[in-house]
């Protein structure tokens, strides 16, 4: 059994390594397109934390990233990989936006929140189950059928919207009556013009409560143990259909929530297309922050950064360089794990005499 | 609507479908998973781009499409074989790769954030239905060559034994590795065609012009259960569906978006088992 020290390492220099890798890969990008790399991190930093409007930007894209990224590694500690969040995420913001279409105005605004919240976690939730029926009753592997169910999910809501929904010349809902929840700008005036709203402070009392879950709880420690090992999971009493069920369930809602960030904080509507990739990057923020919700939240910081950051950059190099490292880091984490596992095992074994 | 060209049309949108298709059968059977066919076709109609634009020959596009799409499938192949890395991460993470670079190199190299400028393709002369275009030609055959390679060759039995037990396959001198890299390898050009056919179809690249095919490759794989010919008639299912929803277009009969998720309840309901279970290859996906 390793120590918490030596679990710590594990987790914490893969993402070291990979932000080299793509620290070196920025460049030659920057440099490929005749810039000087000091001067673009420089400018991607002050366009990003160091203004009012660039550091709010950063914590609303934060934020739907936090949601899908907690979605993605509660899934990989029950031994799921939900690929999925992209359609849950853009089921549960649907959700959110009807119910909140259909709630009178002079219901109370807080309890109005919450059964949008209701409804976004539903939405997600009911995606996610499909595909874990069909694991637990058939056997079906989750990666795929979560990846075809997003192109189903997508192209249904887009007929309810398409055909029987929009607002005539978009393709959006019409704005919700209740259920919208304020922005940052209300309470601190630098923060204007800024998506920010106070849906962070529901992903943050998610990550806690997610946290809570897995390491605080019976049925968390039932979700990790069949996680990492199934069959000694279910030898010592641990029914693993009914736990692989629930955890799926639970990525699904917790992606469907990360709906109302948009559709409730930013537009007060459901868009076509909001979920915009967010789902498919919460997959890298878990892996980046190694299936922690502390990890989670602070890799969704870090991509919120990198995408709010193109944009500050693009008078010098294209801002699609930053799709460029993205796909860098996913990869150079993906690599780096059971590449640095071995090394610290190395490093650590007693040199046999 | 004309049968025949509700024929010659199905098989011009199944082409690309039929080579990343075959990508797919290749990488998969030797037990690499294998989602990182859109970006390997995305990367194949853009190089196929780039070259044709500084050459004005469709072949040299071609051959540098096939070049894009092996440097692709040798990252992937060096991720989950040298690195072990989660093939299903090291799939998605190619796929926004793939994304990343042709929207950076299109900005660099035409200044433009969503389309090359027009490039020639194969063919071109309307009597023909596009027939007079080898690409589609190859499209066609890729299927019986690679079942003939699979299931007739020494490498084709090689790379089955280190798809199902790559520790049987070793123990008789089978070099895993080497297999699966050279796989991978073919998995990455074959897809990169399908991009290049788009590429060279449409006359230019626009930004992610692949738009899903890449998956509907991996659908059609699984629903043809990991065979080139069935995988192939997969293929070939879903561009008719598709060729159906766009000749229908106008009569209202079943709305698009689900004649859009036709392949996609298709491999779910093929993977639960409904009708024949789809068993894939029994070491796919293992990171020893």
């Amino acid at each position: 059994m390793s120590t918490r020290r030596e679990q710590f390492e594990e987790a914490v220099f893969p993402p070291i390594v990979a932000l080299l890798v793509a620290l070196i890969c920025g460049d030659l990008l920057i440099m490929s397109y005749g810039q000087s790399p000091a001067t673009v991190y420089r400018m991607l930093l002050e366009g990003t934390w160091g203004n009012a409007y660039g550091f709010g930007q950063v914590l609303y894209k934060a934020t739907t990233l936090t949601f899908t990224g907690l979605a993605v590694s509660l899934g990989i500690r029950a031994g799921l990989f939900n690929v999925g969040a992209e359609s849950q995420l853009a089921a549960g913001g649907f959700l959110a936006g009807v119910v909140g279409l259909a709630l009178w105005p002079a219901f109370p605004l807080p309890l109005a929140i919450l059964v949008c919240i209701v409804a976004a976690a539903i939405g997600g939730g009911v995606v996610g189950a499909v595909p874990g029926y069909l694991k637990v009753k058939f056997g079906a592997h989750e990666v795929i059928v979560t990846i075809m169910l997003n192109f189903v999910v997508l192209a249904l809501l887009n007929w309810i919207v398409a055909d029987h929904l929009h607002v005539s010349e978009t393709l959006h809902t019409p704005e919700i009556r209740n259920g919208a929840i304020p922005r940052l700008d209300a309470f601190i005036q630098a923060f204007h013009g800024s998506a920010a709203n106070l849906t962070i402070v529901i992903a943050l009392i998610a990550a806690f409560l997610v946290w809570f879950h897995l390491f605080r709880s019976k049925r968390g420690y039932d979700l990790r143990a069949v996680g990492l090992q199934p069959e000694a999971a279910e030898y010592g009493g641990v029914k693993v259909g009914a736990t692989l069920m629930r955890a799926m369930v639970l990525s699904g809602a917790i992606a469907g929530i990360g709906g109302i960030n948009y559709v409730l904080g930013y537009k007060q509507y459901y868009e076509e297309g909001f979920a915009g990739g967010s789902g498919f990057l919460g997959i890298a923020v878990a892996l980046v922050g190694r299936n922690h919700p502390l990890g989670v939240v602070l890799a969704a910081l870090f991509f919120a950064t990198l995408s709010q950051g193109g944009l500050a950059i693009h008078a010098f190099v294209p801002k699609q360089m930053v799709d460029v490292l993205q796909g860098v880091v996913i990869l150079a984490v993906a690599m780096s794990v059971p590449e640095v596992r071995t090394a610290l095992r190395r490093a650590r074994k007693p040199v046999a005499a | 609507m004309n049968p025949i060209s509700f024929v010659t049309q199905t098989l011009r949108i199944a082409v690309p479908y039929l080579f990343a298709a075959a990508g797919g059968v290749v990488a998969e059977r030797a037990g690499i998973i294998s989602l990182a066919l859109e970006g390997f076709m995305l990367t194949g109609a853009f190089s196929a781009t780039l070259g044709v634009h500084y050459t004005g020959s469709p072949w040299i596009g071609l051959l540098c499409g096939v070049f894009g799409g092996l440097v692709f499938g040798l990252i992937h192949a060096v991720a989950t074989i040298r690195y072990r890395a989660d093939h299903v991460v090291s799939g998605i993470a190619i796929n926004l790769l793939a994304i990343g670079v042709t929207r950076f190199f299109l900005k660099l190299a035409f200044d433009s954030s969503s389309n090359s400028p027009r490039v020639n393709g194969f063919g071109g002369n309307q009597a023909w239905y596009g027939f007079d275009n080898p690409l589609l030609w190859m499209g066609l055959g890729v299927a019986p060559v690679l079942a003939w390679v699979l299931y007739r060759s020494p490498f084709g039995l090689r790379v089955r034994a280190v798809g199902e037990h790559p520790a049987a396959a070793a123990s008789v001198g089978v070099k895993v590795g080497r297999v699966q890299y050279i796989a991978v390898a073919v998995s990455g050009m074959l897809a990169a065609l399908g991009g290049v056919f788009l590429a060279l179809d449409q006359h230019q690249f626009t930004d992610q012009m692949t738009a899903g095919r890449g998956f509907i490759a991996v659908a059609a794989v699984i629903f043809g259960r990991w065979d080139p010919v069935r995988a192939a008639i997969a293929c070939l299912l879903f561009a008719a569906a598709e060729t159906l929803q766009i000749q229908l277009q106008g009569i209202e009969i079943i709305p698009s978006q689900f004649i859009v998720m036709i392949p996609y309840l298709l491999t779910i309901i093929a993977l639960a088992g409904v009708v024949g279970r789809a068993v894939p290859p029994a070491a796919l996906g293992k990171t020893e």
